[in-house]
């Protein structure tokens, strides 16, 4: 303990420097700030946040039993009781929207966050391994790169059969590649930082580095592109319903419900407007959030 | 009255937004002048401003958001704030001009080494095409480029450090400005260029007589080039003095201080003097003296009242409550 | 006699191109044949301008590179050819300051959590409370007030961003430290002040710093032996006093005289340098110095020169002392 003796010893001569610059909070709080002051982003989190409130109470405040036929009232137009009109059996759209919600959310929802976290995970081996475990994961991600994302989706969907869990798999396996190779491109950035090589020569175990020093480094573009991507897998998976390969028809899902107004298109526009206006609405709420965050962590950007 | 001086700075004040509807004072009241053909130190550690006075002196200060909200700048007795755009562009590259830091940023990558220089030629004379080559040949001679032909076909990610920093003065001479603004520019040098680059300027202002304004972090480098020597600390001037006078009797202490931290060669000293602490943050200075947290002198005096800049000899201005001869003991 | 830190003709050169086939064919030669060794308890220097491969060397000595040929010898014990698992428990004697202040600390951590990684890697078994107090006293020792244990890097200046990489560097109380320009970023009046936190530590401690620079006069003051390095070569190597007194090789000699001194009375005699720095792609089969040296002759373009003592205490790689030393011989 002679060596303690002789830090005490410096201790004594020391002064202590108390200059800091004005408090700023940790770095999250840093960015929630520069987040509420772009007013694009702050309506999409207000529409994003609404839409989670309907999607678990959705049920509760549906002005009408979202299944409840009668056929005296089809294909309405929107009036005071029908906010949005009823289809061609009589079901009130507003209500079946709101409970759809969480159908179609949730299955967007669920598969993004499966298919980022897989990706992410391979990203983050490949980056930081490197060598043939990155030859193979890459190449891998290019071949299903090589289709466009709808494309792909249909094409699994076609090989599985048709049904809501086969398009949570379709809209799942697209998301892996295009995070597997963000988070690999960001991963590759990070590992060649100063503080990763400053980490490394502490003596930090390949497990250290990775998660303790470059897996928080990938979450800036980890988060902006997962927000985009809620986005992209609503229209996956509501196109894919319209198509006819998910949802079932008698389900609220909203892609289903644009395909089946399809047919009513002349005489009852409103039974494809409003579920194309939601869809429409929640996409750009998740893009401008998206945005909203880039621009936020970003800190080059004021 | 202002004439006879080639540049004169009144009260100068620029802030920058930082917060919304907020501002923050980069510099404070900043007056200085330049007589014709007279080379200026600016000195100063990061963050204490020299950067943002040159830019407002520029006029470049709008492109990183700055905005000056007091004071004037007279170039030869015109007042340059109250100029419009097209005047003042015709001004800055022309009687006025300015080097860089980073002269490889400074050049445009895309665009060949001789395109540059003419373009630069032609914007602000009337020469022709053939013309404005000779003349482009004739400035990288003279900044002692030794192949200027092959130079002029390079493009800048072609040449070295050096040889780019003496593209850059080319660039900058091509329309013999009267005043040249030279921003920290051998600090991304290696010493031996340094030394190159440095003779050269001396040689352009002794055959030109272009005033200088030298804005550096290394007093080595000033003590070198400068004849008169103006020192900043947290965004106001301290000090200004004729340069052999301020490294001989420096009269503020944080000049002092920071002459006395710079290691000089062959001294064989093995520790020296430094400045405790650091430079306040721009958003909780000080209310009196800047410097009083850091002064050894301070007195209850230095944190209540804020000393202005005055002359304390003939031609040598403090910003400090005591001059040398009396300043209180060591705290 | 085992030596504190042995380097045997160690090279590095990183692939900078390839062929066709996809093989590497081009190579920069970073570090070239240098040998040199460190004892116990000095400061000892490499100083060059940019790209002479000082950096790379430090780096190579603390591991974070693999060096292509030579031995490198720790306490007698060679660490060169250690895979990064074995080498774990000698970066516990071997630490790193780096340049960078701000780029070398994670910005995603507390200053606090900063200090104490060492000492979770290296001392696991140390209870919470003891870790802390730990790094609340290293953080005095270094001039921080530990009531900003919490606080992000961001919002330190500079130099007390400095002052924590080396609280950092203490904290598992090292033998060695690789200082990469530890300075050269901060201010000068800061500057002043991380030197002398370093000399006091080194005087406390008994710490053995390898301190890589292109600053002179920062080297002067706090070196106890030199080594002056170009295109990856060392061109001389002295005590202090050697080499600041007799500057033997030409490079040496106009490094010396570039630098400004801060005093204008002092007007130094300056030697300018003509010519083009030679690519390390293509080493010169010369002395590397040979394009730029104002007293080149014809053999040096021809041979290269080894670094061999021309006195105790003073290796030159230079054929001008031969020559001066038998000149029947030209």
């Amino acid at each position: 303990m002679k060596e303690d003796q002789k830090l005490s010893d410096l201790l004594q001569e020391n002064y202590i420097d108390e200059t800091v610059q004005a408090y700023q909070g940790s770095r999250f709080k840093v960015v929630m700030k520069r987040l509420f002051r772009r007013k694009t982003a702050v309506f999409g989190l207000v529409v994003i946040l609404l839409l989670v409130f309907i999607s678990i109470f959705g049920q509760w405040v549906a002005p009408h039993d979202f299944e409840a036929y009668d056929y005296m009232n089809t294909l309405q137009g929107p009036s005071a009781d029908h906010w949005f009109g009823t289809d061609h059996y009589g079901r009130d759209i507003f209500s079946r929207i709101l409970v759809g919600t969480r159908l179609t959310l949730g299955v967007a929802l669920s598969s993004v966050i499966v298919g980022a976290a897989i990706g992410a995970v391979l990203g983050l081996l490949a980056g930081y391994y490197g060598h043939w475990l990155d030859s193979l994961i890459m190449r891998g991600a290019d071949v299903l790169f090589a289709f466009p994302d709808i494309l792909l989706a249909i094409a699994i969907v076609a090989i599985l059969g048709s049904g809501i869990v086969n398009v949570w798999i379709a809209v799942m396996v697209f998301t892996v590649p295009s995070f597997a190779r963000m988070v690999r491109s960001a991963t590759l950035s990070v590992k060649s930082s100063l503080y990763v090589e400053a980490a490394q020569s502490i003596g930090s175990n390949d497990q250290r580095l990775l998660f303790r020093h470059i897996m928080p480094g990938t979450m800036q573009t980890f988060i902006v592109n997962f927000t985009m991507r809620i986005g992209s897998a609503i229209m996956a998976a509501s196109s894919l319903s319209f198509l006819g390969f998910g949802a079932d028809v008698t389900d609220p899902e909203w892609g289903a419900m644009l395909s089946q107004g399809r047919t009513y298109m002349d005489i009852a526009p409103h039974m494809v407007l409003f579920p194309g206006l939601v869809i429409f609405l929640t996409v750009l709420a998740f893009n401008l959030l998206g945005d909203g965050l880039r621009d936020a962590l970003d800190p080059k950007i004021k | 009255m202002s004439q006879n001086k080639l540049l004169e700075v009144k009260n100068l004040q620029t802030e920058f937004p930082y917060d919304k509807n907020k501002t923050v004072a980069a510099i404070h009241h900043i007056s200085f002048f330049m007589e014709e053909g007279e080379v200026l130190g600016l000195v100063g550690e990061s963050g204490c401003g020299k950067s943002v006075t040159a830019l407002s002196v520029m006029g470049l200060i709008a492109n990183s958001n700055g905005l000056i909200t007091e004071g004037e700048i007279y170039f030869k007795g015109q007042n340059l704030l109250t100029l419009d755009k097209r005047q003042r562009r015709q001004i800055r590259g022309g009687a006025m001009s300015m080097i860089f830091q980073e002269p490889m940023s400074s050049l445009n990558p895309a665009m060949r080494i001789d395109k540059q220089i003419m373009e630069a030629i032609r914007l602000h004379t009337d020469l022709d095409k053939d013309q404005a080559r000779a003349l482009t040949r004739k400035l990288l001679v003279m900044v002692g480029i030794p192949d200027p032909d092959r130079v002029m076909k390079n493009y800048p990610h072609q040449l070295s450090g050096g040889m780019s920093q003496r593209v850059m003065i080319a660039l900058a001479m091509s329309c013999q400005p009267q005043l040249l603004i030279a921003d920290e520019p051998t600090t991304a040098l290696d010493v031996t260029i340094q030394a190159q680059i440095l003779e050269l300027l001396r040689d352009i202002q002794k055959e030109k007589n272009t005033g200088i304004l030298l804005i550096t972090h290394d007093l080595g480098v000033v003590a070198e080039m400068c004849d008169r020597v103006i020192v900043m600390y947290a965004g106001e001037i301290v000090e200004a003095a004729n340069c052999q006078e301020l490294f001989q009797t420096p009269l503020h202490p944080y000049t002092q201080g920071l002459i006395a931290s710079v290691p000089k060669l062959g001294s064989g000293r093995t520790s020296l003097p430094w400045i405790p602490g650091s430079v306040p943050d721009l958003l909780s200075m000080p209310e009196a003296c800047r410097f009083a947290p850091r002064c050894p002198y301070a007195t209850d005096k230095c944190r209540a009242e804020k000393p202005e800049l005055e002359e304390k000899a003939p031609g040598h201005q403090a910003r400090c409550w005591y001059s040398d001869a009396n300043l209180p003991a060591q705290a | 006699m085992n030596h504190f830190l042995e380097v045997k003709h160690v090279s590095k050169k990183f692939p900078a191109g390839k062929d066709l086939f996809g093989r590497t064919n081009r190579f920069v030669h970073a570090v070239n044949d240098i040998s040199f060794t460190v004892r116990q308890g000095e400061t000892f220097s490499l100083v060059g301008e940019s790209g002479c491969g000082k950096s790379t060397t430090g780096r190579l000595i603390d591991r974070l590179l693999e060096p292509d040929e030579g031995e490198i010898l720790f306490q007698g014990q060679r660490i060169d050819q250690l895979n990064q698992q074995d080498m774990r428990p000698l970066r516990r004697e071997i630490q790193m300051i780096f340049q960078d202040p701000a780029g070398s600390l994670n910005p995603r951590m507390t200053v606090g959590d900063l200090i104490a990684e060492p000492l979770i890697i290296h001392n696991p078994q140390m209870a919470p409370e003891d870790r802390t107090r730990e790094v609340h006293k290293l953080m005095q020792v270094v001039g921080i007030s530990p009531k900003n244990a919490g606080r992000y890097p961001h919002e330190f200046s500079g130099g007390q961003k400095q002052r924590i990489g080396i609280a950092r560097a203490l904290s598992v109380k090292p033998q060695l430290i690789i200082a990469d320009e530890p300075v050269s970023a901060l201010d000068v009046s800061i500057q002043a002040q991380v030197l002398h936190l370093l000399q006091r530590l080194q005087e406390q401690l008994d710490l053995t710093y390898i301190f890589i620079s292109h600053d002179l006069s920062v080297v002067e003051m706090i070196s106890d032996r030199i080594a002056v390095m170009y295109l990856g070569f060392i061109l001389e190597l002295a005590d202090k006093d050697k080499l600041f007194a007799h500057p033997s090789h030409p490079y040496t000699q106009a490094l010396i005289s570039a630098v400004p001194i801060p005093d204008p009375e002092q007007k130094p005699e300056r030697i300018f340098l003509q010519g083009e720095i030679p690519s390390a792609l293509n080493l010169p089969q010369g002395c590397p110095f040979a394009s730029r040296c104002p007293k080149c002759m014809d053999r040096c373009k021809q041979e290269r020169p080894v670094l061999q003592e021309i006195e105790p205490g003073h290796a030159l790689a230079c054929f001008l002392f031969e020559e001066a030393a038998c000149p029947s011989k030209s």
